[in-house]
């Protein structure tokens, strides 16, 4: 057998004479591979670092200029060249929070369906399917929204928003304005339908992964399928839960195309969730190539610098909370 | 007694009902926005499909013309950067399932790369900016294959470990007892074995660069014409879809839908089919 190893590595004997050297060959080869390996894990941690690095030396040249009133200042003139942080970082959050806002309890209750209620024969079909929507490139979100969720919000929705919630005092400058159709709002809406799959699916895979044993228990003593989600299920993968809500948040913050489309790329912070705003990913995807002067260049990369380190510690908490239940299971 | 008991039970029943029919609610509303999605990319995109959408180049405002420059610089990037981006990603993988299943490096590489697999794309495309279109002086084709190749590492190196932990150690441990040394175990024993779910990771980063546009936009740009010069600014599907879908001329709108209409086609085409690839192998 082990010159069937020696032929397969190519070893032939008239090449080596002696036994040794063909063992040290081997040997070497082995520590090549190994080093080749070792380096390439280390490739992944110099792009991490790299990353870092490069968005701090372009980051400079702005914070050093503006300091910390970068993170406080609304204006975003590059005329004047006086660029604030503050309008992109809200608006970032605010569509963020619309996005979870949906995504969380639909995703929760189509994980719920998959895993309890559906029939065995639909389960795969409707998984796949969920995850595909996850696989849509986000520019295909984008156009599908100015072209076609926008104009319906516009025409439908909003005024019926406006109408609704417009005269009640502190709810109605939420929906204050006219129905511009792009916005805010449009933007979340669109956020939330493409963190909806990642919410699902991984909620779905905690969901299964709870022992029979225990859900058995609790139908054993008379609970409804509803409370054996709400009493039993939830409990127990709460960790894992909230570790996808995390990494559902982490793609919404970090999205750009989808939202690049349907916000309107204005620098202003406004009380209604109707009007146009931006965030930091559209406002760099925006303006970046147009972007003349080292200072505006520099503060768009600052901004870049702050999606970084806002997902960074998003997605570490996310990768934290799964590894724990992952070691705990 | 008996009929307050009755009462609890049927609020219960109610609330059972209630929930029922909310997580089906729940899942309609999620599928339906799949099949809406798809069903005006298809209205829209078809009727804009023909012959010279591959034939001809990008037009300039207000007249006919294809996508076919855009097509080709986007298989030119994607391929490069499958080429850059996959031996990094399997060798790295590699190092995480079989030389250092528990050491320190090793946790800290996975940590590493769960973050990058979902760092925003955006982020990508300015680091690439900074390492290669600032130094060079101009954008190019080269920064954006390198882009999409920093995209594609993560996704490897995880379906590769993912893989590569499913051989069982058995099939090791009797190539190690008949003297075959660790690195010919890993490519002729675990890689073979790991196979099918290796390409299903190298598909599934296929699908998910030829659909990135954020980290195009300024590494290599957009280019209105026929270009195989990788060191200058090159057209790709996202970018041009980019441009012309917020241009107001009605003629690249339509190209915009039949371009998208190209990215979800194969974006869906290799997902399904990386899917099949594991899943006849796992039943």
């Amino acid at each position: 057998m082990s010159d069937m190893a020696l032929r397969d590595a190519n070893v032939s004997a008239r090449e080596s004479s002696s036994r040794a050297a063909v063992l040290r060959r081997l040997r070497l080869n082995d520590r090549i591979f190994h080093g080749l390996t070792r380096g390439a894990a280390f490739t992944v941690l110099a792009l991490l670092s790299g990353v870092i690095i490069a968005l701090i030396i372009g980051a400079a040249p702005a914070l050093g200029t503006f300091g910390f009133s970068f993170f406080t200042s609304q204006s975003w003139n590059p005329v004047t060249e006086k660029f604030g942080a503050l309008a992109p970082i809200y608006g970032t959050l605010v569509t963020s929070f619309i996005a979870m806002l949906i995504a969380v309890p639909v995703g929760l209750m189509v994980a719920f369906f998959l895993t309890e209620l559906c029939p065995m024969v639909l389960r795969r079909p409707i998984g796949i399917a969920i995850e595909l929507l996850a696989g849509i490139p986000s520019i295909i979100y984008g156009i599908w929204g100015l072209f076609v969720f926008a104009p319906f919000l516009q025409k439908y929705v909003q005024p019926f928003l406006i109408d609704t919630f417009g005269s009640i005092p502190i709810l109605g400058t939420l929906f204050e304005g006219p129905p511009y159709g792009i916005g805010v709002l449009t933007a979340g809406l669109i956020l939330a339908i493409m963190v909806l799959p990642f919410v699902t699916s991984i909620s779905r895979d905690v969901f299964s992964a709870v022992p029979p044993v225990l859900k058995e228990a609790a139908y054993g003593v008379g609970c409804t399928t509803w409370e054996v989600f709400r009493n039993v299920i939830l409990p127990y993968t709460r960790v894992g839960v909230i570790g996808g809500f995390m990494l559902g948040l982490g793609r919404a913050l970090g999205e750009t195309m989808a939202v690049t489309f349907v916000i309107g790329n204005a620098h202003k912070i406004s009380a209604s969730i109707l009007a146009p705003g931006t965030t930091i990913s559209a406002s760099i995807a925006n303006e970046f190539t147009e972007a003349v002067g080292d200072l505006y260049t520099s503060s768009l990369i600052a901004l870049g610098l702050i999606l970084f380190f806002i997902t960074f510690i998003v997605l570490a908490i996310a990768r934290y909370l799964l590894a724990r239940l992952n070691r705990a299971g | 007694m008996s009929a307050t008991a009755n009462s609890l039970y049927a609020g219960r029943r109610r609330r059972n009902a209630i929930a029922k029919g909310l997580a089906v609610a729940a899942t309609i509303f999620g599928l339906g926005w799949l099949v809406l999605i798809l069903g005006v990319l298809l209205f829209h995109g078809l009727s804009g499909l023909s012959l010279s959408v591959f034939t001809e180049n990008t037009p300039p405002p207000g007249a006919a013309g294809g996508l076919a420059n855009a097509i080709v610089g986007s298989v030119i990037m994607t391929v490069l950067a499958v080429i850059i981006g996959t031996p990094i990603g399997i060798l790295a993988g590699t190092y995480l399932a079989e030389y250092g299943r528990h050491d320190k490096l090793s946790t800290v590489v996975r940590f590493i790369n769960d973050i990058l697999l979902s760092a925003p794309s955006i982020v990508i495309g300015l680091f690439i900016y900074e390492v290669m279109v600032a130094p060079m002086g101009h954008f190019s084709g080269y920064a954006g294959a390198v882009a999409l190749a920093v995209i594609v590492i993560p996704v490897v190196v995880r379906t590769t470990e993912d893989m590569l932990s499913l051989v069982p150690d058995t099939l090791r441990e009797a190539a190690a007892s008949i003297g075959l040394p660790r690195s010919l175990m890993i490519m002729r024993i675990a890689y073979r074995a790991a196979q099918a779910g290796i390409v299903t990771g190298i598909l599934l980063a296929i699908a998910r660069i030829s659909g990135e546009t954020a980290p195009l936009l300024f590494t290599a740009l957009n280019n209105q014409f026929w270009s195989m010069n990788m060191n200058a600014p090159m057209p790709s599907l996202p970018v041009v879809i980019f441009q012309f879908a917020l241009s107001p001329y009605e003629e690249w709108q339509k190209l915009a839908w039949t371009g998208a209409l190209l990215i979800t086609v194969t974006v869906l085409a290799l997902s399904i089919f990386a899917r099949s690839l594991t899943s006849t192998r796992k039943q």
